[in-house]
């Protein structure tokens, strides 16, 4: 499971052809950015969650 | 030249003695024996989570980022974005490897990730390799860091040429070497707060300020978007370029993303800010922290098309960031944003010095010259050798091209990726054989190298497996891996390993 979590935002940042499109836009950005831009914090949270499945100290 | 803006100048100034004052204050912080090299170099390894989340994003979020990775964006768009899955691979990556590393280092006294190359598979060739690596790669990173200051103080109005324009940069950097002789990684780690907290600052600014003068977000890819047109338009041979990716940008954008994020913490200067922490919970804290810089560097690389909407036309597109600011904010505010930028080249380039400093003294000195160094004649020789680096990427960048750099800075990151499998996958297993991987990283180095090599110039991607563009250091490092792979099949049992299982775990409280 701790495995699975880190991977996760891991193959989303790789995926790139299907980032690489323009809408839906958000506040006039194209979709390309946003979306690596959400993924930033959303990959906090993942490690965070493998942190707290795996039992590593925190 | 219209001449120096004077108060912009005035603001860098000021902020430039303050983090003087606090490099040389440092020394003093968190007091230790100065003239231990763990205390010198690791600042005897007692930084929290705070201390560290400070450090390692002062460290690895560079002076030469903030400038480089807009100037990419400003030039050909959305693939200088590479550099954010570049930075979420980071951290899971951290997350997993690093504390085992710091446990590792920690109990068996180790100061750099060659050290515990040695400690794994008894092999100082292989040793010396990867610390050889490791210090030829950082070299012209540092010099980097000074090409990074050199343009804020280009822009502030002082002389692009001649020895009058490279005294500002002589005399910042000269009081850098000073005092990180003094103080250590206790400096730079005192410095990254006030670079760190700047940075934020800055580009919380110029996020909100910039787009409500330029009409919005939209607005701002829109007109990057028609610029890129019309300079397609104008010469249809340049490199493809757009807010979107071209078709044959993709598998160069992803590789490249893998493995600048494996060559990342395969540099000196990454592990040192690694191994100074005070444990492996800070090491955690910190990759789920760290990301908060991804942010801001996701958003340092949007000035790249700020600059096309405010109407920046440079020559150079790592002038387009500086005259960015100058357009947009008032004299005082682009004072502090450039010290901003020229701090934040002072934080890499003292931890940069002193990990190079702390692999060349522990790693090639000390085998191969001296095998008996006491904790104050390591010091001593790290302390010197810190000064020697800085000098060196002074003298190149003073009187070299700066293409040198660049090139070598490329060069740099595929030969990095090439210890990758000695230090990682001695974290998980020693079955490899320490010759095996001596071999792998030497055909590595040179397949990278061979790779890279054009007739017109260095270049980062070829097309050797398949046609298909892939990023020369993964490339590298897949041939790399087979050869050790298969040599540690062949080659005799490794001479020592001194490591087992509870070593990489975390000790109990």
């Amino acid at each position: 499971m701790r495995y699975i979590l880190l991977l996760i935002p891991c193959i989303a940042a790789v995926l790139t052809p299907y980032y690489n499109i323009t809408d839906p836009m958000l506040f006039g950005i194209p979709f390309f950015y946003w979306f690596l831009m959400v993924l930033i914090p959303a990959s906090s949270l993942f490690i965070w969650l493998a942190a707290k499945t795996g039992g590593d100290d925190l | 030249m219209s001449g120096i803006n004077v108060t912009a100048t005035a603001v860098f100034i000021f902020f430039f003695v303050l983090v003087t004052v606090m490099g040389f204050i440092a020394a003093r912080w968190k007091a230790g024996d100065l003239n231990e090299l763990h205390e010198w170099g690791l600042g005897g390894r007692r930084f929290g989570s705070w201390i560290t989340w400070f450090l390692l994003g002062g460290d690895l979020y560079t002076a030469y980022t903030v400038i480089a990775v807009p100037a990419v964006v400003y030039a050909i768009g959305a693939y200088g974005f590479f550099a954010v899955p570049y930075t979420i691979l980071i951290y899971p990556f951290i997350f997993l490897t690093m504390p085992r590393l710091w446990n590792a280092t920690h109990k068996r006294g180790y100061l750099t990730g060659a050290d515990f190359v040695y400690g794994a598979y008894g092999n100082k060739w292989l040793e010396g390799m990867v610390a050889l690596t490791g210090i030829i790669a950082t070299m012209p990173y540092i010099a980097l860091q000074l090409v990074g200051m050199e343009k804020v103080i280009q822009a502030l109005g002082f002389p692009h040429e001649g020895m009058a324009g490279h005294l500002p940069l002589t005399i910042a950097f000269l009081i850098l070497a000073v005092y990180t002789y003094r103080s250590g990684l206790r400096a730079p780690a005192m410095i990254a707060f006030v670079k760190d907290i700047m940075i934020y600052i800055f580009v919380i600014a110029a996020v909100i300020i910039i787009p409500a003068k330029l009409g919005g977000y939209g607005a701002i890819f829109d007109s990057a978007q028609k610029d890129f047109a019309a300079q397609l338009a104008a010469n249809p041979s340049a490199p493809a370029r757009g807010i979107l990716l071209a078709p044959a940008q993709i598998w160069p954008f992803i590789t490249l993303a893998i493995g600048s994020a494996m060559a990342l913490f395969m540099y000196p200067h990454s592990l040192t800010g690694v191994l100074s922490a005070s444990g492996p919970k800070a090491i955690r804290h910190n990759a789920i922290s760290l990301p908060a810089y991804s942010l801001v560097l996701a958003l340092i690389a949007m000035l790249g098309y700020m600059a096309h909407a405010a109407g920046i036309k440079v020559q150079n597109p790592q002038d387009a960031v500086p005259q960015l600011f100058l357009a947009m904010f008032p004299s005082w505010f682009v004072g502090f944003t450039f010290a901003a930028i020229a701090i934040g080249a002072l934080v890499p380039a003292a931890v940069m010095s002193i990990g190079a400093a702390n692999t060349f003294t522990r790693n090639l000195w000390r085998p191969f010259v001296n095998q008996n160094m006491s904790p104050s004649e390591e010091s001593t020789l790290a302390k010197l050798m810190s000064l020697v680096v800085k000098i060196g990427a002074l003298i190149v960048i003073l009187f070299l091209p700066t293409q040198f750099a660049l090139d070598l800075q490329l060069l740099g990151g595929v030969w990095m990726i090439q210890i990758f499998p000695a230090i990682i996958l001695g974290l998980y297993t020693r079955w490899f054989k320490g010759g095996a991987l001596l071999a792998g990283l030497i055909v590595g180095l040179a397949m990278g190298t061979y790779l890279s090599y054009g007739p017109t110039s260095w270049v980062p991607v070829s097309k050797a497996f398949l046609g298909i563009p892939l990023y020369n250091g993964l490339t590298a490092v897949a041939l790399n891996v087979l050869v050790a792979l298969v040599l540690s099949f062949i080659l005799p049992a490794n001479k020592s390993d001194e490591l087992t299982e509870a070593d990489f775990r975390d000790a109990k409280a």
